[in-house]
């Protein structure tokens, strides 16, 4: 119990912020009306995929750093929930362009720098199931995750930057970025920022769960046939 | 270093039939992108050409690149590891393949303007554009080619792990290049330039720093 504290919070934090982000007062703006709810939970996934890729890089970088297959595992299963929350990050995305903007894909530069992400983690993920040897698939994996992190980079956050997007906050559009949040919607957006990222961790602390329980299994298994 | 990237050049003419098939392949390629569009619309708009000719780059030197780890025997890996260190290796992979890739560029430069007509107007910005996005590509693709290699089906594995990692470069070459085909001033160009040697100095640095991890197998 003493060490489920965050899980805890997680939970109450999402139930605030789904409670709260339907039910609060929001500023009323042209063309994004009550669909800037959204802000709570479609762009709090952005947040999550970046915070998880980002531990997964750390625990590639670990791993060559000294070899233990116990990091591997790790990287492989925040990269795995990294990738939940950016296909989800996509689908929350696409429900909010299509009553937005008018359709569901609209080669925003934000958008295809996300498509471009998850591209990269599904070649991460069939990377390693086309190696066997499990210390070579953690080792070139691992490689191809820091070299992919780094080449990303440019790609999803400076791109985006440099040409005209339709996003809200960005080149003219009516609406929020960072630095104009409307004070009414902070008491939720950054509850809702914390509560996914805690809950993607949990996620992957689950699926780590489930993965050494079943190497346990199997090097039991093993025992009793030998 | 100097050794290892002469003893490439000769061991690649000695396989000069790979060399001669990917430039087949790329003849191949700009023709047939000449008969299905090239016929019809007698001038492309720059877009088009653009990004018609950054295709045809991109699937070539994939090939181009891909060959230089995967086609390699073990017993000369084995014997290259006993004489130098990675580091030297692949910095010398990645010059070599510079060269490759730079001269296929050419060829390819060559034959669009032969069928597909050259519309470029400022050519040096063209060229440059063009060794810089090689130098990207060589070293981007030669660390994914050591990777692919180790895997048993390593053509497809290096086309999945590449085309994500590589669209950045294509998109700012695909920019530059129809800001040359329109010939407009050299500062519209800057920023996607300046994005361009940005992601190779990145791309290169890496490479240097993850290929010892690979090889050691």
């Amino acid at each position: 119990m003493k060490n489920s504290w965050w899980k805890i919070l997680s939970v109450v934090l999402l139930i605030y912020t789904v409670i709260g982000g339907l039910l609060l007062e929001v500023p009323r703006l042209v063309i994004i009306h009550e669909s800037i709810r959204a802000l709570y939970f479609h762009v709090p996934m952005w947040f999550g995929m970046v915070f998880l890729f980002l531990v997964s890089v750390g625990y590639s970088i670990a791993y060559l750093r000294n070899h233990q297959q116990r990091f591997d595992t790790i990287a492989s299963t925040f990269a795995h929930a990294g990738l939940v929350f950016g296909i989800l990050g996509i689908i929350t995305g696409m429900i909010w362009a299509n009553y937005t903007w008018g359709s569901p894909w609209h080669g925003d530069p934000k958008q295809n720098g996300a498509a471009i992400s998850t591209l990269i983690y599904l070649a991460y993920f069939i990377l390693r199931g086309s190696l066997d040897n499990p210390e070579q698939r953690a080792r070139l994996s691992a490689v191809y995750s820091i070299f992919a992190f780094a080449a990303m980079i440019p790609l999803i956050f400076i791109i985006p930057r440099m040409t005209s997007s339709m996003h809200p906050g960005s080149g003219g559009n009516p609406g929020f970025n960072m630095y104009d949040l409307d004070s009414r919607m902070r008491p939720v957006f950054y509850p809702a920022v914390v509560g996914w990222m805690l809950l993607g961790t949990w996620i992957a602390s689950v699926r780590l769960r489930i993965l050494q329980a079943e190497e346990k299994i199997l090097d039991l298994e093993y025992e009793k046939n030998k | 270093m100097y050794t290892l990237f002469l003893f490439q050049f000769r061991s690649e003419f000695r396989r000069k039939s790979i060399f001669l098939s990917l430039v087949l392949y790329l003849i191949a390629l700009v023709f047939i992108n000449y008969l299905s569009i090239g016929i019809q619309h007698r001038s492309l708009s720059p877009g088009i050409w653009s990004a018609l000719f950054w295709m045809a780059m991109l699937s070539t030197l994939i090939h181009v690149v891909a060959k230089s780890f995967m086609g390699d025997k073990q017993g000369t890996m084995t014997y290259l590891y006993s004489l130098a260190s990675p580091g030297q290796i692949i910095l010398s992979r990645i010059f070599y393949n510079f060269f490759l890739c730079a001269g296929i560029a050419f060829t390819g430069y060559v034959f669009f303007a032969f069928w597909l007509n050259n519309p470029i107007e400022d050519t040096p910005l063209f060229i440059l554009t063009l060794l810089l996005a090689s130098f990207g590509f060589s070293s981007t693709l030669s660390i994914l080619s050591a990777i692919a290699s180790k895997t048993n089906n390593g053509n497809v594995i290096m086309a999945v792990l590449s085309f994500p990692i590589l669209i950045g470069i294509l998109l700012m070459s695909i920019k530059i290049t129809k800001n040359c085909i329109d010939g407009l001033e050299w500062e519209a160009s800057a920023t996607p330039l300046m994005m361009l040697v940005g992601i190779n100095l990145l791309a290169s640095a890496f490479t240097y720093l993850l290929f010892p991890y690979i090889w050691r197998s």
